[in-house]
């Protein structure tokens, strides 16, 4: 029945189990030979902690620490979903005239190229700091879901577009039934770039609007224990930074690929 | 729109008509002329295929047929049943893709016209799995289309063209990726379900044997800009089975179908 799905062959369960162990036996040989090195040629904390030293300052510093994180995640979360709802709606509106497309495109453009580090001590100028923030993640996070949005909705198949039209389907009906279905694997490939990106937005805006004063976020913690000197402090929070990317990227992913396992090719491959 | 195009049906008494194209010709806007003129009366009932080399206008022929585009000169005439207003205005269109969204399961696919035509859901659905049961796939209305062979796909495909219960059925090439088993079966099917239901089928396609097997009469065209080269009715005894594929009468007509179809191959640089 699956004549058309290409077989593939799968994977060993000792092949796959390869996959895990591996990344993390590299993982895990770096922190030890990070530590030894560490240890061994006496190297202050100031100047590079050990691993262990990264740890104990996430635990003790943890009340701190969480706070922040908890700080940079609302930002990240609230750029987010601005630039999901930004991105999409603008692109609809795109798709039903060409006018609004050309007359707003080039500036979609340039606000994408602008880099957003120059952008956000201005907007610090003229926001309030938290809405600054969450703008500059928003400018950062709200392009690829355009663009990506934009392509999926020129994307449907043009026999398909031709029932629809055979069939007197409203412009409202091609959108809901035709247009967005297909471009979902767009719209989803856009956001999963979004997550991330709203999360560097976040911290480049939390790093220039720290130099401005007051902050809270896990970027602003790294920048304060620069100034300081709290050199393990400043690795527990990129430590946690780095979680929360990655966290944010595996979230969207499953999302992605648990609304289209039914029927797109981009959530076959794993399961046949 | 569909409104005037009834009476203009009513108007100039295509009584017994369903399609027919007067003068007709389809310039591109690249300039090419794709078609004509070209002139076609088909029956009402009638199985008729539209024969030619790639770039004919065959599928263009359909498409003017379907108002999926008007022609740049000429008239075209579509007669109207009379009664309820189905989707799709008594034309049902099979691609020569399957053509179904991916996303949506075999029973949704087929129940799409009725949907844009505002038919209830529970209606709809009750006629979408009529129409996959008259094509041998009422066990498949949950799956989806990648779980399909091809040949299981252009079924359900001719079966979302005729859940709207059409009068004309209108097929561009339809069987013309599958491979010959396949494809043999299918037509055997597709007559079938012409003898059971009585609908107009106007049938493209690039295969002088297949146009002999299934029609009544074959339309040869000629290369662009695409005219009828040859009008040949195909008599024998219905209703047809695979015994007709191994006569003789089948092998003359297919030899001379081909005969009207040499010149508009041969020496002719199309793409």
């Amino acid at each position: 029945m699956n004549a058309q799905v290409p077989v593939i062959a799968k994977p060993r369960a000792a092949q796959r189990a390869m996959r895990l162990v591996l990344p993390v036996i590299v993982f895990a040989a770096g922190l030890i030979a990070w530590e030894l090195v560490v240890r061994l040629k006496g190297i202050p904390p100031y100047v590079l902690p050990a691993p262990s030293i990264i740890i104990l300052t996430l635990i003790k510093d943890w009340a701190v620490l969480s706070q922040s994180l908890e700080t940079t995640l609302a930002t990240t979360l609230e750029g987010f979903v601005a630039a999901s709802i930004g991105g999409i709606a603008l692109a609809l509106l795109f798709n039903q005239s060409k006018w609004v497309e050309y007359s707003l495109f080039p500036y979609a453009i340039v606000l994408q190229v602008t880099p957003v580090i120059a952008i956000a001590p201005l907007l610090l100028i003229y926001l309030e700091q938290q809405t600054a923030v969450v703008v500059c993640a928003f400018i950062v996070a709200f392009f690829p879901v355009l663009s990506n949005t934009t392509l999926g909705l020129n994307s449907v198949d043009r026999n398909l577009a031709g029932l629809f039209q055979l069939y007197g389907a409203s412009k409202p009906q091609t959108l809901r039934f035709l247009k967005l279905p297909a471009a979902l694997p767009y719209i989803l490939g856009g956001l999963r770039i979004a997550g991330g990106l709203s999360l560097i937005g976040a911290v480049v805006a939390e790093i220039a609007a720290g130099t401005a004063g007051a902050g809270s976020g896990l970027a602003y913690r790294i920048a304060e224990s620069g100034y300081r000197l709290n050199i393990p402090r400043m690795f527990a929070a990129l430590l946690l930074l780095s979680l929360a990317g990655i966290v944010i990227y595996g979230v969207l992913a499953l999302v992605s690929h648990l609304v289209l396992r039914r029927w797109h090719e981009s959530a076959l491959g794993k399961e046949n | 729109m569909s409104a005037d195009r009834t009476s203009s049906a009513v108007e100039t008494g295509l009584t017994h008509l369903a399609v027919s194209l007067r003068g007709v010709t389809k310039t591109y806007g690249n300039g090419i002329m794709a078609l004509g003129p070209f002139d076609l009366a088909v029956r009402k009932g009638e199985f008729i295929s539209l024969l030619g080399p790639s770039g004919c206008g065959k599928s263009t022929v359909l498409r003017l047929i379907a108002e999926l585009s008007a022609p740049s000169s000429g008239i075209v005439r579509v007669a109207r049943h009379e009664g309820e207003v189905q989707p799709g205005h008594g034309i049902g269109f099979v691609f020569q893709e399957p053509t179904l969204m991916p996303w949506a399961s075999v029973r949704e696919n087929v129940r799409l016209p009725l949907k844009l035509g505002g038919v209830p859901k529970a209606e709809g659905r009750a006629r979408a799995d009529a129409a996959l049961a008259s094509v041998g796939l009422a066990d498949f209305a949950d799956s989806f289309p990648r779980e399909l062979s091809g040949g299981m796909k252009m079924r359900v495909s001719l079966a979302r063209a005729l859940v709207t219960d059409p009068d004309i059925l209108l097929m561009d090439e339809p069987f013309a990726a599958l491979d010959e088993i396949t494809r043999f079966r299918l037509n055997n099917d597709l007559l079938a379900l012409w003898r059971a239901l009585g609908k107009t089928v106007i049938f493209v396609t690039h295969s002088v044997f297949e146009s002999v097997y299934l029609s009544q009469r074959v339309v040869v065209m000629t290369a662009r800009p695409g005219r009828i080269r040859a009008d040949i009715r195909i008599e024998t005894v219905e209703p047809r089975g695979e015994g007709f594929r191994t006569s003789a009468a089948y092998s003359d007509y297919c030899r001379k179908v081909s005969a009207a179809l040499a010149p508009s191959y041969a020496g002719q640089l199309t793409l």
